[in-house]
């Protein structure tokens, strides 16, 4: 089985794996396969992943990315599909490019992770040996946190947090919605994928009602009081969608405690909602293959160094993006693009024996509360005792009296970020 | 070939380095210096955020101090500028004015 798998690496590689080994020669490390450049093997091929594996590659590393889709699609920009502003298609982005740097694309589930032996084992039983491995597995959903929220729920209350099928599913649900209905949207507790997510959902749901089902209203239930941009989505709330939007913090009995998808109900300590359309929005924890690897903890998240992006639990493995606990670093798409450049440096440094030096790392989010209204947080992160902390003085949100004009111009820049990062990832 | 180009890549950075700034942080041995690796995220080709890569490192500095200032307007740059010292502003620009990421 790894014997198919090396051919396959070389004919895929071909000259350029050459090129690589010749040049990578000198400066590099070879801890565990003599003979070989060093091997890092890269899971996930999100804006963490593929990324890392760009990064890796273009670094001289011998790099192996392991996705078991054949295509990505895109979370950030979703929200949009889910209303109609954008196709389901502008979300989706091919590997082929990412291949053509040299690495080896291996479309396949990770399933097995063998830290002292330096192995991932595939579903067909293929083990891929590594010097060092990144995860950028994302999120896995919590299917057992909301009772009556499992498998077969999520078919008639979608949660449309992973893109693809979920999000065509949810616009299909809204675009049938009858006139006057009640559409549900359930916010989890943090941490979670995406903190200005639900409330971006939110906006542009309550934007679709009020143009196209004025009569229908949208009932936002959170299970927290506080949340990312919350002076400038709600002074938004207030100025344009009165009629559509109720907002319920944990405060007032926000928390979802049961739902029951047979006859739509959303129940909370206080009340029961009955919805015509229902998105819940569940806990999440990192995906699967970093509890499997030992880097989760009992969070379910996946502690690391934040010079190296280096497992605080298992060496040899880093964790990038959603799944790691990156301190004061958001979840998000920015995030983990930003991580990735920096743990693959780290990565092909600590191959050559030197050691990293200390990052800084930014993220910037935009969120859209009505087409040609945006709005964003940004933050610029440094390691300070272990974890990623804000670098004080920098960052925050957009002023919250800003003139429609900036407003327009914020919405412009999302736009243009959403084409600039998937070109550097995918592109 | 990548590798090659950042090799060779290195003693004129660290010339331009020294000559922009005594005492630049970060850059060493060819690695980008803190924080410049995250830009390219926004700033490319045919965004509003214009790309970085090759504008001159005067410049770059420049537009990151008045940033920092808030003498130069902005929607998220003035956020962003207030996170880097003079001397690390100066090694993301000796980077981005060597080709950043494309060197």
């Amino acid at each position: 089985m790894s014997r198919r798998l090396v051919q396959t690496r070389r004919s895929l590689l071909g000259n350029a794996a050459s090129a690589a080994l010749a040049l990578a020669g000198p400066g590099l490390a070879r801890p565990a396969l003599a003979g070989t450049a060093p091997r890092v093997v890269v899971i996930g091929g999100g804006f963490g992943g593929a990324t890392a594996a760009r990064a890796l590659r273009q670094g001289g590393v011998d790099v192996t990315l392991v996705e078991a889709s054949g295509t990505y699609v895109s979370c950030p920009f979703s929200n949009e599909v889910i209303v109609g502003l954008q196709p389901l298609s502008a979300q989706r982005f091919g590997y082929d490019n990412l291949t053509r740097t040299g690495l080896t694309r291996v479309q396949a589930n990770a399933t097995g992770v063998d830290p002292s032996g330096r192995r991932v084992t595939l579903a067909d039983g293929t083990t891929l040996p590594y010097d060092r491995l990144v995860l950028s597995p994302g999120i896995d959903l919590r299917l057992d946190a909301v009772p009556g929220y499992g498998a077969e729920a999520v078919a008639a209350m979608p949660h449309a947090w992973k893109a693809g099928e979920q999000t065509a599913l949810l616009a299909r649900q809204l675009e049938a919605m009858p006139e006057g209905g009640t559409v549900v949207l359930s916010a989890p507790a943090n941490p979670y994928r995406c903190p200005p997510g639900p409330y971006e959902r939110a906006s542009l749901i309550a934007h679709f009602l009020k143009t196209r089902k004025p009569r229908a209203k949208l009932i936002l239930l959170d299970a927290k009081d506080t949340f990312s941009k919350q002076r400038l989505f709600q002074s938004a709330w207030a100025a344009l969608y009165p009629d559509q939007l109720e907002y319920v913090p944990l405060a007032s009995g926000g928390q979802v405690t049961a739902v029951e998808p047979a006859a739509m109900t959303v129940r909370t300590d206080f009340s029961e909602y009955k919805a015509d359309v229902a998105c819940i929005i569940p806990p999440q924890r990192a995906g699967r293959i970093a509890a499997i690897a030992g880097a989760a903890d009992r969070s379910g998240w996946c502690p690391i160094d934040p010079v190296t992006f280096e497992s605080k639990l298992v060496p040899g493995i880093h964790v990038i993006g959603d799944a790691a606990i990156a301190g004061a670093m958001p979840k998000s798409a920015f995030s983990a693009n930003a991580q990735a450049k920096v743990c693959a440096q780290a990565v092909i440094d600590l191959l050559a024996g030197r050691a990293p030096e200390e990052p800084k790392l930014i993220n910037t989010c935009y969120s859209l509360v009505a087409p040609g209204y945006g709005i964003s947080i940004a933050g610029v992160f440094h390691p300070v005792n272990g974890l990623l902390a804000d670098v004080e003085g920098a960052g925050g949100i957009s002023p919250v009296d800003a003139p429609a004009s900036v407003r327009e111009q914020e919405a412009v820049y999302a736009a243009d970020w959403y084409r600039t990062i998937t070109r550097e990832v995918f592109g | 070939m990548r590798l090659a180009a950042r090799v060779r890549a290195v003693p004129a950075l660290s010339a331009l380095a020294l000559l922009l700034a005594p005492a630049p942080t970060g850059a060493t041995e060819g690695r980008p210096p803190p924080g410049a690796t995250s830009c390219t995220g926004c700033h490319a080709t045919g965004a509003a955020m214009q790309p970085i890569s090759g504008r001159p490192a005067p410049e770059i500095a420049a537009a990151l101090a008045e940033y920092r200032s808030g003498a130069r307007p902005a929607t998220v740059m003035n956020r962003i500028a207030k996170g880097f010292t003079e001397a690390e502003s100066q090694a993301i620009a000796a980077y981005f004015a060597q080709g950043g990421p494309e060197r």
